[in-house]
C-alpha cells in the first residue's frame, strides 16, 4: 500500500464568476521513502493539490470529489480534530511556497518552531520543544545556537532551512516542498536540494517536490507528475519520463528546458497560453496548443491510463 | 561583428548607506554599498553580451549606469566613441534614442493606466522621433505585428492587466524596439515567464537583434540559458568581474574557482546527468564591507595563501579574449 494514494481528486474555487476548476480528476501515489515531483507551469494547480492534501484550502476552495488515502485512511472524510491530531505536521507537513519570506518577523525562529510543536503535540513541555528545535536546526545544517535569532537576521538560504526545520518539527511521514528553490541563488539552491536528498535518506520520509523547474525535480525525485491546466497529463518514473515522454505537453515542456551541459538548444516553445480555468477547453485541455490535435481531442476527454507499469498518460494519441 | 559599440571603463557605483539618525551621529565615516566596484568590458556591434552572477552582485546597477538611469560614481562609458558620462541631459537625449532597456518584471514595468498603444508610442513621442500622429500609429502597429501581437488593433487599446505575462513582455519589447535602438539592456527579461513561452520571447529578441543590428547587454542569473544565448559572458561577484570571455571559454572551460562553483551548482534537467554540486559554502557577503584581497576568498575552495586575503587579483587575459581575476593565474 502506498503511503499516499490520491484518486480522482477534484478541487474547485467557488468564485462569484463561477467555479475555477483548479484541480480535476487527479490521481497519483507516493510510496514510502520515495520522492515525487509535481511539475507544471504557473497556475496549473500545483499548490491547490498541496493545500487539498492537508485540507487547508481558503474558504472558497472546495474538494468536490475524490479520495486522498493516507496510510489507507481518507483525508477527505476526516474531521477537523482528526486532521489536527493525525495529519497536519505529524502525517504530512508542508513548506509553503514563499514560506521563507512569510516567517513572522516579530518572533524568534525558536518560538515559531515551539509553537508549531505545542499545537500539534500538546503534551510536550516548552523545554522539550526548545530542545527539539535545536536538534532540528542541527538536522538542517543550521547552527543550533542561532535558534534565538529573528528571521531578519537570517539570509535567504538560512530562512529556507529554518522553514524545513519547522516542517519537520513533528516527524512527518510525508514532506511537501512547494517551490523550494524559487528566489534562491543557484549555489544556495544546490545546498537546499542536497539537504532535501539527505533528509529523505536519513529520515526515510516521503517527499513531494513542487516546482515549475524540471531540473529541481530531476535532482531530487524518483517519480514525476506533469500537470497542465488542472490535470495530471503524465505520471512516470523520472528516468522513463525523460527518456520517453508520451504526452505532447510533457514532450514540449521537457524539450523547452535549456541545459548547461547540452551543446545545442533549439528555443522550443509552446504557442499560446494556458487556458482560464473558469472555463477550460472542452475535451483535452491542451488541444488548443497541441500540434498533434485531432478532432476527437476537442470532443472527448482522454482517459488517464496506464500504458506500461507505473507509466500513466492522458492523450488520445497514446494507447489506442 | 567586430567594431566596439560600447566600452565600459572602471565603472563604479557606490550607494551611500542610509544609517539611522543616531547611528549617523556616532559613526563618523560614511558607509557605502559598493554595488559596482570598478568593472571594465566592451560590447561589439550585433553582440549579445551576458552579465551573470548571484543576486546582489551588481548586474542591474551596471545596466542602469550604462543608460545613465542612475549616475555612476566613477568611470567612463564610451558609446560609439563618445564618453556619455559627461553629457548634459540635453545632449543625452540623442543617445537615448539609440539605447533602451527591458525590465525583469512584466507586471511592474508597464504603467497600468496606459493602453498598449500609449505605452509603445511613448518613446516616439518623448524623443520626438515621428513627424505626425499618423506616423506614430503606423510605427506602433508595425512593431506590435513584429512582436507577434496580431492583429495589432486587437491589443492596442488594452491595458496591461488585460494581457498575459508573455503578452506584457512582448509589449515591453515592442516599446524598446520601436525606436530602432542600437543597444538594449535586457534585465532578466524572461525570468518571470513560464518556460513554454520563454523561448518564444528569446527567439523574438534574437530576430530583432538581427533585423535592427542591435547589441544586447543580457543580464541574467540563468547560466544554462546564457550559454545558449550569449556570444560572450562576464561573471560578476560583489561588484567585480571575476571572469570574462566567449561563452565557450567561460561556461565550457571555466577557470575561476567562483565560475567553476557556479556552474557545478546548476541543476541539469536530465535525471541521468550529474547532480548539482555544492562546492562553496555560505552565501554572498555584504557589499558594504567586501572581503579584503580577493572578494571571493571567504568562500573559495582553492585559496592559495595569504595573497588571496591581502591582494586584490587583477582581471588579466589568460588566453585570447579570456580574462580571469584570480591569483592562481596571475602568479605564474
Ligand atoms: N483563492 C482562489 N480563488 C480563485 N481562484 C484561485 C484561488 N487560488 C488559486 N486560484 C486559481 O486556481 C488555479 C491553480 O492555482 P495554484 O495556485 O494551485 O497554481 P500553481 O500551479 O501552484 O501556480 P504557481 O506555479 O504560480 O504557484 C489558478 O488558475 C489560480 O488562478
Ligand atoms: N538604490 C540603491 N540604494 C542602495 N543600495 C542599492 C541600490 N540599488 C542596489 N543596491 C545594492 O547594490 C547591490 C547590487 O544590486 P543590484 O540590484 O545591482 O544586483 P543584481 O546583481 O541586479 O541582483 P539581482 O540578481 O537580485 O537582481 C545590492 O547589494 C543592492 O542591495
Ligand atoms: S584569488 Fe585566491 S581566493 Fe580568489 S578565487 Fe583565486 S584562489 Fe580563490
Ligand atoms: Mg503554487
Ligand atoms: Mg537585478
Amino acid at each position: 500500500m502506498p503511503l499516499l494514494d490520491v484518486r480522482n481528486l477534484t478541487t474547485y474555487y467557488m468564485t462569484r464568476r463561477g467555479p475555477v476548476r483548479a484541480v480535476e480528476d487527479v490521481s497519483f501515489a507516493v510510496e514510502k521513502a520515495q520522492a515525487m515531483g509535481l511539475a507544471g507551469e504557473s497556475g496549473c494547480g500545483k499548490t491547490t493539490i498541496a493545500l487539498s492534501l492537508l485540507r487547508i484550502l481558503p474558504p472558497e476552495g472546495k474538494i468536490v470529489r475524490g479520495q486522498i488515502l493516507f496510510e489507507g485512511k481518507d483525508i477527505v472524510k476526516m474531521s477537523e480534530k482528526e486532521l489536527r491530531e493525525h495529519i497536519r505536521w505529524k502525517g504530512i507537513a508542508l513548506i509553503f511556497q514563499g514560506a521563507m519570506n512569510a516567517l513572522n518577523p516579530v518572533y524568534k525562529i525558536k518560538e515559531q518552531i515551539v509553537e508549531a510543536i505545542k499545537i500539534h503535540e500538546p503534551n510536550v513541555t516548552k523545554r522539550e520543544a526548545e530542545e527539539r528545535a535545536k536538534k532540528l536546526f542541527e538536522l538542517v545544517g543550521l547552527d543550533p545556537s542561532r535558534v534565538d535569532n529573528y528571521p531578519h537576521e537570517f539570509s535567504g538560504g538560512m530562512k529556507q532551512r529554518a522553514c524545513i526545520a519547522m516542517a519537520l518539527a513533528c516527524n512527518p511521514k510525508l514532506l511537501i516542498a512547494d517551490e523550494p528553490g524559487t528566489a534562491l541563488d543557484v549555489v544556495v539552491q544546490a545546498q537546499i536540494l542536497k539537504l532535501l536528498r539527505e533528509l529523505k535518506e536519513k529520515l526515510s520520509i516521503s517527499l513531494i517536490v513542487i516546482s515549475h523547474d524540471l531540473s529541481l525535480i530531476t535532482e531530487t525525485c524518483d517519480t514525476i507528475a506533469i500537470m497542465y491546466a488542472g490535470k495530471i497529463v503524465e505520471f512516470a518514473d523520472i528516468v522513463e519520463m525523460f527518456k520517453k515522454p508520451l504526452h505532447p505537453y510533457a514532450q514540449a515542456l521537457i524539450e523547452s528546458f535549456p541545459s548547461i551541459s547540452s551543446k545545442k538548444y533549439k528555443f522550443v516553445s509552446i504557442p499560446g497560453a494556458p487556458p482560464n480555468l473558469l472555463n477550460p477547453p472542452s475535451g483535452c485541455r491542451f488541444h488548443e496548443r497541441c500540434k498533434y490535435a485531432m478532432d476527437i481531442c476537442k470532443k472527448k476527454e482522454p482517459e488517464f491510463k496506464e500504458v506500461s507499469k507505473g507509466h500513466f498518460v492522458a492523450c488520445h494519441l497514446v494507447g489506442g | 561583428m567586430s567594431e566596439t559599440l560600447l566600452k565600459v571603463e572602471n565603472l563604479k557605483k557606490w550607494f551611500p548607506l542610509k544609517l539611522g539618525f543616531f547611528r549617523s551621529l556616532v559613526s563618523k565615516k560614511l558607509l557605502y554599498v559598493r554595488a559596482v566596484d570598478g568593472i571594465s568590458f566592451d560590447i561589439k556591434n550585433e553582440e549579445i553580451f551576458g552579465l551573470a552572477g548571484e543576486s546582489g552582485s551588481g548586474k542591474t546597477t551596471t545596466g542602469r549606469c550604462i543608460l545613465r538611469l542612475i549616475e555612476p560614481t566613477d568611470g567612463r562609458i564610451i558609446f560609439e566613441g563618445r564618453d556619455i558620462t559627461k553629457l548634459t541631459p540635453d545632449e543625452m537625449k540623442s543617445f537615448r534614442r539609440r539605447m533602451q532597456i527591458i525590465f525583469q518584471d512584466p507586471y511592474e514595468s508597464l504603467n497600468p493606466r496606459m493602453t498598449v498603444e500609449d505605452i509603445v508610442a511613448e518613446p516616439l513621442r518623448i524623443l520626438r522621433i515621428a513627424n505626425s500622429e499618423d506616423e506614430i500609429i503606423a510605427k506602433v502597429k508595425e512593431i506590435l505585428t513584429k512582436v507577434g501581437l496580431t492583429p495589432p488593433e486587437e491589443f492596442m487599446f488594452r491595458y496591461p492587466h488585460e494581457l498575459s505575462g508573455g503578452q506584457r513582455q512582448r509589449v515591453a519589447i515592442a516599446r524598446a524596439f520601436v525606436i530602432n535602438p542600437k543597444f538594449v539592456v535586457a534585465d532578466e527579461p524572461v525570468s518571470m515567464l513560464d518556460v513554454s513561452i520563454r523561448a518564444e520571447i528569446l527567439k523574438l529578441m534574437l530576430s530583432l537583434t538581427k533585423e535592427y543590428r542591435s547589441s544586447f547587454l543580457y543580464i541574467t542569473h540563468d547560466l544554462a540559458l546564457a550559454k545558449h544565448l550569449c556570444n560572450r559572458i562576464a561573471i560578476m561577484y560583489l561588484g567585480k568581474i571575476m571572469e570574462m570571455g566567449t561563452t565557450e571559454q567561460v561556461i565550457d572551460n571555466p577557470l575561476h574557482p567562483y565560475t567553476k562553483a557556479l556552474i557545478a551548482a546548476v541543476p541539469i534537467p536530465d535525471p541521468t546527468a550529474r547532480r548539482s554540486e555544492v562546492v562553496i559554502k555560505g552565501e554572498i557577503p555584504s557589499p558594504v564591507n567586501p572581503p579584503s584581497g580577493c572578494r571571493f576568498h571567504t568562500r573559495c575552495p582553492s585559496v592559495i595563501g595569504e595573497i588571496c586575503r591581502k591582494e586584490e587579483p587583477e582581471l588579466i587575459e589568460i588566453e585570447k579574449g579570456h580574462f580571469v581575476a584570480c591569483h592562481i593565474y596571475s602568479k605564474k
